[in-house]
Parts: structure tokens; C-alpha cells; sequence
């Protein structure tokens, strides 16, 4: 799927039967998923030992939601105390505005950006060009697809649908005087020399934030390849982009979400670098962005966290676990699904970002086997939330609460009235014991086309007698 | 509407929404070291014998050697290695001793980045800086660059070599950023370094050195043994 036909999760039906039915793309998930879901368990051998931290995940992040508009108040007077501009976007429309009008003031013409989901759900590269700017992604997935004009199937390896015979391809194709290569050094190495300029001459570097600490100001990145770590040392303008649900109260909060994090992502006892950014060069150091921004995006976070019901969506940190270990996503990947969040933390959070009536469906791409919320190192009970929002998406919303965007979209006539029907006779017994004769004695008359049901088995048809007439003739 | 009132509108609309919703009572402050392993040891041989074996599985080279021998380890390194022009911060623990170790292959980190990028990113073979702190449980280095040592200095170089104590090992990241009480005040860019930069982004295989130094050579000082304290 490149070019400019983008996956929909409108779609999400018509593009996974399509996944389904290519065999190679099937195999290449399995074995990846396969692959992560060993290694994170080699991280974890103690369950004890697990479960404890995973406890004290859970309670650090519920307790930074609990106090969600104090800590990002805290967090913004320490930001701006350092020098850091803070910047509020309630859409991604707000979001692409701010950097572009950073991009102006600086007569910036490229941006560098690291790895950042966020910028991908305000479409961030496709706005900048429209508008002249060459974003660039240097995280190597992430690269290697923007350069095909493809997007992550993957929260945490984005490129996991590609093979070295594509990458190969690709960069001969669009990286000039790259040699043709199927070595993965040196693909890799192809990759870094193509980037090396970007990384320095860019005046503005682009990131996301793994975690914002609200007591000393802190932006906090995870990874492995050090682009991150250039994107925020090497231009002089640091921009970081992130939700408002990443703020954690305290810096001691860090360590144990940290190794929660690498452990259920890549299945690491650590990333190669943790970097801690805290405020813009100082008087005297020699490197260091003169400029740091914050942009915090809402884009439906607050839908989900003034519901009690739906705020522990929010408790997520991005590991991809619930992802590599859920039956669906494995079979479908993670473009079937045609929002920026694939598999079960795309199908709890897209909702709250993009509406329920685009993505009805995505929370029904569950089997329920509850695999996601055992994985989730922050507890959060996705199953439950799939329910709730499967409820939410058919059913006219509750008086009494603000309703969900889209709440009720997927609402049919035909169900309601089969449900009001089935609470009608099952309320009253007289009712139900005359239906239930005329079932038994018509059930000849049942269609042989059933919807859904017969599509792979043969139709439902009642039993020639009801249990309760059979009970009834034996006792005689 | 200029940017900036549009940002206080948005700030003023989010935090609205988020005031609107029903209290809910915050669960108390989450006890952090009760949830964490038990810690092991932060000093002493298997202390430092552990933090090697593990620095080495992140295929960090280790190179254990004494107060007085480091420069030497350095010079024998630079040579084994054909190193033309090895970066340096002025004014640290190592300085007085680094013109001795590498000669004429030693640069200054003087001037601004701005300035320097060029020679940064082309002609600069490794840089050495030294180390805050190291981290037994994952063999992982703590890096706080400064005015004297820019944190591209431990960045871009295809090869980082860091100047480890073996007097500030700490058994966790936890416990040493509680006892030195981080929290408090933090430098610009605090870092977190574990073996050299990779990426399995291709097919899932792994690549050392992605955008970060390619290689790591951790010059382990051996000052806990005879209470020198830093390398002199
Ligand atoms: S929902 Fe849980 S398992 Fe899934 S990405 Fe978020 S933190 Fe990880």
C-alpha cells in the first residue's frame, strides 16, 4: 500500500480481507510478533518480580491522570521558568500552525525529526511540504517508508513490513549513488551517510516525547539509534510535539516506567540512550538548541479522560506489547487498520481521536482472548474498553453523560428492534412460552440465509421440541 | 488570531474541559522503591565485574586499567585503532593528562557548534569525555554534558570513549539519581548511555552503529582499590 491511496479505518474490513490474502505480508507479521513476543518474555522470567513493577506502573500512571490539569500547569511554569515555549494545540490543524509558524520566523526551509507518533496523527510531514518545508524522518523505518511514500505498520518498528530486498530497492531507487546492496550493514550504513548532512544543516529539529516531568521540566526520549539525540543537540531550534496525557509527576516516576517501556517494546533490559532534555542551552555550553518548544496536543484526550469510563486509555506509553501480541493484529498487520495507532491501542484510543463513526469498526477486531490487557505493562484493562466502546458506537448515549463524538453512529434499526424484541419476550414469561411453541412448530420456516452466520456455517434452525416441553413430557 | 492567542485559547479551552469532568480523589503518591528488584551491589569487584559483563553484552568494549595506567590504555588504544584526531573537552578530571596520552592527535572542543560542525561531523575520528556515573544493572554509563564537554562530543564521532570510575558505580538508575538527588537540578541533557548506537529496523536485524557512535570503549578506572579517588 504506498503511494497516495492511504488506508482508511473506514475501510478496516476491505483492507484486512485484503491482508489476509497476502500470504507473504502474513508471514513477515507472524514471525515478527513472534519474535518480539519471545523476547519480552525472556525479559520478564520472574512473574513476581512483574507483576510488582507492573503494579507500580499502573498506580504512576493513574496517579499523573488523577492529577492531570495540575501537573500540566506545573509542568508548563517549570518549562517556561527554564525558557522552554509552551505551546497548546487542541487539533492537528492548531498544531501544524505553531510549526509553521516557528518554521517562518526562522526562515526555515527542513526540519530533522525523529521518531514521534504524534506527528504522524497531525500529519505533520505531508502539512510542511505543503507548505515548502522538507521534513525529514531519520529514524531508519521511518525513513525508508516516507522515502517509498508508505506509512509504520508498527508503533515501535514501523518498517516491519519490509524486507531487505524492498529496502534495497527503495534506496537504489531514491538515495543517488547508493550502490545496490542487500546487506543490512550496509543498507544501514547507506541510510546514515544519506542523513549525516540532513542532521547537519537542519535548523529545526523535530521530536516527540516519551514522558514530560512535571517537577523539573523535563522532556524525556527512549531510543536506540541516536537521531533522537541529534534532532535535540545538533539545530539550533528543538521542537517537541506530544500529547497531554504524557506527564508524569515525579523524575523518580521515570525509572521503573523506562524499564516497563524497553522491556514490552523490544523486549531490552534498556534502549541504547535515555536522554533527558531539560531546557534550552545555557550561557556558556557550546551546543544545544537555543530554542526548545513544547507543543501538547489534546485531539479528543480530553473525550476519553473526563470519562471515567474510557481515562485509562490514557494510562498507555506506547510499548506496541498489546499489539505484537494480539491474534488480529498479527493476521491483518497494521495498515489494515488506517489510523496512526494500529491493533488494540489504536482500537481503545482512535475512537477518541478521530471519532466513532469512522472507526465503528475497529473495536470489533477483537476476538476478546484478552492477550492485550494481560501484556500491558500498565494495566490497562483494554478488553473492557473494547466493550464499552462497542457498546458506545451502537447505542443512543445516556442522558446524564456528555456523549462521545459519534456516540451511537453505528446504531441500526434492524438490531434495535431485534433487541427490543428479545427483551420484550424474555421479560415476559406467557409471552415467551407462546413464542417459543410457534418457534418449535415453524422452525422449517427459518431462512437458510442468515446474515454473517451462514457465510461459514450452516443456518441456526430451533430444536423440534422447547427444553422446557421436554422437561414438561418427562415428568408426566 | 496571531499564534500565541491562539495557543491560550486552546490552553484555556483544554484545561476547561479538563476541569469540567467530576473529581476524581488521587491515589496517594506511588511508593517507588517498594514496586523496584532488590538492589544489588553498587561497588566492589562483582560489582564492577558485573557492570562489565553487562556493558559488554550492549557490545561495549571494556577496558579495565588503573588511576595511573589510563592514559597509557589510551595512547595504546589511539594507536590500535589509527586514530588521526581524537576530541576532547578543556578543564575536566582528564585534561591535565590527555596531551600526554594522545600527542598530536588530541583536538579541543573550543568553539561553538555553529563553527564547528563542519570538523565535528568530517574530520573528528572519536571523542572522549568522562563518565558522571555508571549503572551495574544494565551496564549502562551516565553522561551530563557541560560547558566543557558539549554533548555532541559523545554523539557524533563514529567512536565514544568514556572515562569510567569505578568509584561511582551505582546499583540502578533509581538509586543513583536518589542519592544524588537529580530532582533538584538538572543539567540541560542528561543522558543515559548504553552500549553503541543500533537499529533492527531492517527485516529485525541488528545493526550497530545507526545515526550515534558506532563503537563504545568504556576505560574502566579501577580507583575503589587503593582510594585514590580520580584519575590523576
Ligand atoms: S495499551 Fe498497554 S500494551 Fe498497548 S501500547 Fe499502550 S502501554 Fe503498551
Amino acid at each position: 500500500m504506498s503511494g497516495d491511496r492511504q488506508p482508511r479505518p473506514q475501510d478496516f474490513k476491505v483492507q484486512s480481507r485484503a491482508a489476509l490474502a497476502d500470504p507473504a505480508l502474513r508471514a513477515s507479521f507472524r514471525s515478527a510478533m513472534d519474535f518480539l513476543v519471545d523476547k519480552r518474555a525472556a525479559q520478564f522470567p520472574d512473574i513476581g518480580a512483574y507483576e510488582r513493577l507492573r503494579s507500580l506502573g499502573t498506580r504512576i500512571r493513574e496517579h499523573a491522570l488523577a492529577k492531570l490539569p495540575e501537573l500540566l500547569e506545573r509542568l508548563e511554569q517549570n518549562l517556561t521558568a527554564l525558557g522552554v515555549q509552551v505551546h497548546w494545540a487542541e487539533t492537528p490543524s492548531d498544531a501544524n500552525r505553531i510549526f509553521l509558524d516557528i518554521a517562518a520566523r526562522h526562515g526555515a526551509q527542513a526540519m530533522v525529526k525523529g521518531k514521534s507518533m504524534v506527528s504522524e496523527e497531525i500529519e505533520l510531514n505531508r502539512e510542511m511540504a505543503a507548505h515548502g518545508i522538507d521534513c525529514v524522518e531519520t529514524d531508519m523505518g521511518e525513513y525508508i517508508l516516507q522515502l517509498d511514500g508508505d506509512r509504520p505498520s508498527h508503533i515501535i518498528m514501523p518498517a516491519i513490513h519490509k524486507t531487505k530486498a524492498d529496502v534495497s530497492r527503495i534506496f537504489a531507487e531514491k538515495i543517488p549513488g547508493s550502490a545496490h546492496t542487500e546487506d543490512v550493514d550496509e543498507l544501514i550504513a547507506i541510510g546514515r551517510r544519506a542523513l549525516r548532512e540532513r542532521f547537519r544543516d537542519a535548523p529545526i529539529g523535530v521530536t516527540g516525547a516519551n514522558f514530560l516531568v512535571a517537577e523539573t521540566g523535563s522532556l524525556v526520549l527512549v531510543e536506540n539509534e541516536g537521531n533522537g539525540r541529534l534532532c535535540t543537540s545538533v539545530p539550533e531550534v528543538h521542537v517537541a510535539i506530544t500529547g497531554i496525557e504524557k506527564v508524569i509527576e515525579r523524575l523518580e516516576h521515570l525509572p521503573p516506567l523506562y524499564t516497563l517501556l524497553t522491556r514490552s517494546a523490544t523486549g531490552q533490559a534498556v534502549t541504547t540512550y535515555l536522554n533527558i532534555v531539560t531546557g534550552p542551552r545555557r550561557a556558556g555550553e557550546k551546543d544545544g538548541p537555543r530554542e526548545v518548544h513544547l507543543i501538547l496536543l489534546d485531539n479528543g484526550r480530553t473525550q476519553a479522560w473526563r470519562d471515567q469510563r474510557f481515562r485509562a486509555t490514557l494510562q498507555c506509553i506506547r510499548c506496541g506489547a498489546c499489539m505484537n501480541h494480539c491474534p488480529v493484529y498479527t493476521r491483518v498487520g497494521g495498515l489494515s487498520y488506517g489510523t496512526t495507532y494500529p491493533g488494540p491501542i489504536g482500537a481503545i484510543v482512535s475512537p477518541h481521536l478521530l471519532g466513532l463513526d469512522a472507526t465503528r469498526d475497529l473495536p470489533t477486531a477483537s476476538s476478546l482472548c484478552g492477550a492485550c490487557g494481560e501484556v500491558c505493562p500498565v494495566g490497562i484493562p483494554i478488553p473492557e474498553l473494547l466493550m464499552r466502546l462497542r457498546g458506545a458506537a451502537r447505542r443512543r448515549p445516556a442522558p446524564e453523560r456528555k456523549p462521545l463524538r459519534d456516540e451511537g453512529a453505528a446504531r441500526s434499526r434492524a438490531e434495535t428492534l431485534v433487541w427490543t424484541a428479545w427483551a420484550l419476550l424474555y421479560s415476559r414469561a406467557r409471552l415467551y412460552r407462546w413464542f417459543s411453541w410457534w418457534a418449535t412448530r415453524l422452525r422449517r420456516l427459518t431462512p437458510a440465509w442468515q446474515g454473517g452466520w451462514t457465510r461459514g456455517r450452516v443456518p441456526l434452525r430451533p430444536a423440534p421440541r422447547s427444553l422446557r416441553e421436554l422437561l414438561a413430557q418427562r415428568r408426566r | 488570531m496571531t499564534p500565541d492567542t491562539e495557543s491560550m485559547r486552546a490552553r484555556a479551552a483544554i484545561l476547561a474541559r479538563l476541569r469540567a469532568a467530576p473529581p476524581v480523589a488521587a491515589p496517594a503518591s506511588p511508593d517507588v522503591a517498594a514496586g523496584l528488584a532488590a538492589d544489588g551491589a553498587g561497588s566492589g569487584d562483582a560489582a564492577v565485574a558485573d557492570f562489565a559483563a553487562c556493558a559488554r553484552g550492549w557490545r561495549a568494549e571494556v577496558i579495565e586499567t588503573t588511576p595511573t595506567r589510563w592514559p597509557a590504555v589510551l595512547r595504546d588504544l589511539a594507536v590500535a585503532r589509527g586514530l588521526r584526531s581524537v576530541l576532547a573537552g578543556r578543564d575536566t578530571e582528564l585534561a591535565a593528562r590527555l596531551p600526554e596520552a594522545l600527542g598530536a592527535r588530541l583536538r579541543w572542543y573550543d568553539e561553538p557548534l555553529a563553527a564547528f560542525k563542519p570538523r565535528l561531523f568530517d574530520a573528528i575520528d572519536a571523542g572522549i569525555t568522562t563518565v558522571r556515573g555508571g549503572v551495574v544493572e544494565t551496564g549502562s554509563l551516565v553522561l551530563w554534558p557541560d560547558v566543557r564537554e558539549p554533548r555532541t562530543l559523545s554523539l557524533v564521532p563514529p567512536l565514544h570513549i568514556a572515562v569510567l570510575c569505578a568509584s561511582t558505580l551505582h546499583p540502578t538508575l533509581y538509586r543513583m539519581m536518589v542519592r544524588e538527588r537529580w530532582a533538584d537540578g538538572l543539567p540541560t541533557n542528561a543522558l543515559l548511555v548504553t552500549g553503541p548506537s543500533k537499529t533492527a529496523d531492517i527485516q529485525r536485524l541488528l545493526v550497530y552503529g545507526a545515526h550515534g557512535p558506532k563503537q563504545l570503549v568504556i576505560v574502566l578506572v579501577r580507583d575503589d582499590r587503593d582510594g585514590t579517588g580520580v584519575p590523576a
